[in-house]
């Protein structure tokens, strides 16, 4: 575990010691407060309460201008992670220390979770913002959080995987993106299915499992959910390093 | 300290290492010689865990790498041929880093980067980022990441590739600095590499061994013979018919306009040499004597294991 710490620790640092993560974060804060402000003003600063602080966070999931975002995030925090490695060489390095394969990508996961996590706080001046001006409902907002943290991992284990399986970055960010889309995409086809066939769909969307979350409804099977594609994708990722060792 | 038995890795269709078995004992520095593309890269890359073999085992201070890698590993100090480094750390942290990551707690890795910064001439850089060090300085930094973590077995590739030639010969001092304590696998193209820093050398070509001895026993062969380098005017034919009937001489050859002469050391068939030319009416410009280098050895025995592969 302690290795896990220090692989994490080291790729935090080297987020922020490039430029990347603060212009994602930027844009991130830029698009979300955007949004905040529309949806406040558009209901005449009505509605303090549930919808106008989840509305402006969607941004990151729950919208279909938000569903642009989550994966693009993600896709490029991400990216390098370990196909820069792999690209420089110090692959070799960290794969000949004595450290298992499972805390090699248990530690860069955690890393880029630390940078959405950060993301995440630096919005909380929103329902911030709202409590001192009104009386919202912090349930809600707080599940919202729940499932835009849970909702984020999942995507930051699909992007590790993609990253785990080439040298280039690019690639890395355009094939994450691309499952993510598909993954959102299916819940969209779900509509003009039949119910059968719909429900399936509907099931294994990414974007479906979140709505319980910002009504304020905790349900532990949208929990499993999101950690099983977590869980499913950087399990992925250990056989592909795995099988780097082949080859 | 490092066994290898049986080792055989193909990439895909293509063989890289065939079959091969060698020794290092404890506190040995093994030069493994041969051209690019010879496996060498592909058998260090396996002896460090990086790799797994097609067939074959190998022992790291009695750990097996195939079954047991983790186990192994904590006896490693690698030098990839990159040298590959994380560009935007400083060397302090690039060194701390691999130090934890490699078992040793907060205060050991700092008494350790004080060692191996003093040992590795890395004092007045220590708190510069890596990305703007020269490549000779990089070179040391990936030295000192190799040994931070005091292991057993050093293993480098290609440790001098890239750097200018003072560097090359600083880094060979340090290498054999290093040879005290820990026992070394390290890999070249370079010849004189070999005998300046190694006890004994692996020569290995298209993915085989083709000869280990002692750089003593190598030497002895080279000196073993004794050649001549011969320009004269005349029907060469003739002349190579004439020389080699002189006593001692073991075979002459020609090599684009010059004659050579094979003979034992004691042998010395320099006057008769010049003697029959003279006494023959041809001219002779100039007679001296040459010594067969490690290189030629080289290519004598990666010409011999051409030709036997060709006639299989």
């Amino acid at each position: 575990m302690n290795k896990v710490m220090l692989i994490a620790g080291k790729e935090l640092r080297s987020y922020l010691t490039s430029p990347m993560a603060y212009i994602i974060t930027c844009i991130f804060l830029l698009i979300s407060g955007v949004f905040f402000v529309l949806y406040l003003t558009a209901t005449k600063y009505a509605d303090t309460s549930i919808q106008g602080f989840i509305e402006p966070l969607s941004v990151f999931g729950l919208s279909n201008i938000g569903n642009v975002f989550l994966p693009l995030f993600a896709s490029i925090l991400t990216m390098r992670l370990l196909s820069e490695e792999k690209k420089i060489g110090t692959w070799e390095l960290l794969l000949t220390s004595p450290v298992k394969d499972t805390e090699v990508i248990l530690g860069k996961f955690l890393g880029s979770l630390g940078i959405l996590v950060c993301m995440l706080v630096l919005t909380m001046y929103f329902p911030l913002m709202l409590a001192i001006f009104g009386q919202p409902d912090m349930g809600p907002i707080w599940t919202s959080y729940l499932g835009l943290f849970l909702i984020g991992s999942s995507a930051l284990a699909v992007g590790t995987f993609t990253s785990s399986i080439t040298t280039n970055q690019i690639i890395a960010a355009v094939v994450s993106g691309g499952i993510l889309f598909a993954l959102w995409f299916v819940g969209m086809v779900s509509n003009v299915l039949p119910t059968a066939i719909a429900n399936v769909f509907s099931y294994i969307s990414l974007s479906s499992h979140f709505s319980n979350f910002s009504v304020g409804i905790i349900d532990t099977k949208d929990i499993i959910y999101y950690l099983s594609v977590t869980a499913l994708f950087l399990y992925a990722a250990i056989r592909s390093l795995e099988t780097s060792r082949w080859n | 300290m490092i066994k290898v038995r049986n080792l055989t890795k193909y990439y895909g269709e293509r063989l890289a290492v065939d079959n091969i078995s060698f020794d290092v004992g404890k506190g040995e520095i093994v030069g493994l010689l041969g051209p690019n593309a010879a496996g060498k890269t592909t058998t260090m890359r396996i002896l460090t865990g990086f790799l797994t073999p097609t067939r074959g085992d190998t022992w790291i201070a009695d750990c097996n790498m195939v079954t047991n890698s983790l186990e192994g590993r904590k006896h490693i100090g690698y030098m990839p041929e990159s040298v590959p480094l994380y560009t935007d750390m400083t060397v302090r942290e690039y060194l701390a880093f691999f130090g934890r990551l490699r078992g040793l707690d907060a205060k050991r890795t700092n008494h350790r980067i004080n060692d191996v910064i003093g040992l590795c001439n890395l004092e007045e850089y220590v708190d510069s980022i890596i990305g703007k060090l020269s490549k000779g300085f990089r070179q040391r930094v990936g030295l000192a990441q190799a040994i931070i973590h005091e292991p057993e077995v050093l293993i480098l590739d290609e440790p001098t590739v890239g750097i200018d030639p003072l560097q090359v010969s600083q880094t060979r001092t340090l290498i054999k600095e290093l040879g005290k304590e820990h026992t070394i696998l390290l890999s070249t193209h370079i010849l004189p590499e070999v005998s300046a820093t190694c006890g004994r050398v692996i020569i290995i070509n298209r993915g085989r061994i083709i000869a280990q001895d002692s750089i003593e026993n190598l030497s002895a062969i080279v000196k073993g013979a004794r050649r001549l380098r011969i320009e004269v005017k005349g029907p060469h034919d003739q002349i190579t018919k004439r020389l080699q009937r002189i006593d001692g001489v073991k075979k002459v050859s020609r090599e684009g306009n010059y004659l050579i002469v094979e003979s034992p050391i004691q042998i010395d068939p320099r006057s008769q040499v010049t003697e029959i030319i003279v006494k023959s009416g041809w001219t002779l410009l100039s007679i001296e004597t040459v010594e067969m280098s490690l290189e030629d050895i080289f290519l004598q025995l990666t010409a011999k294991d051409k030709e036997e592969s060709d006639s299989e």
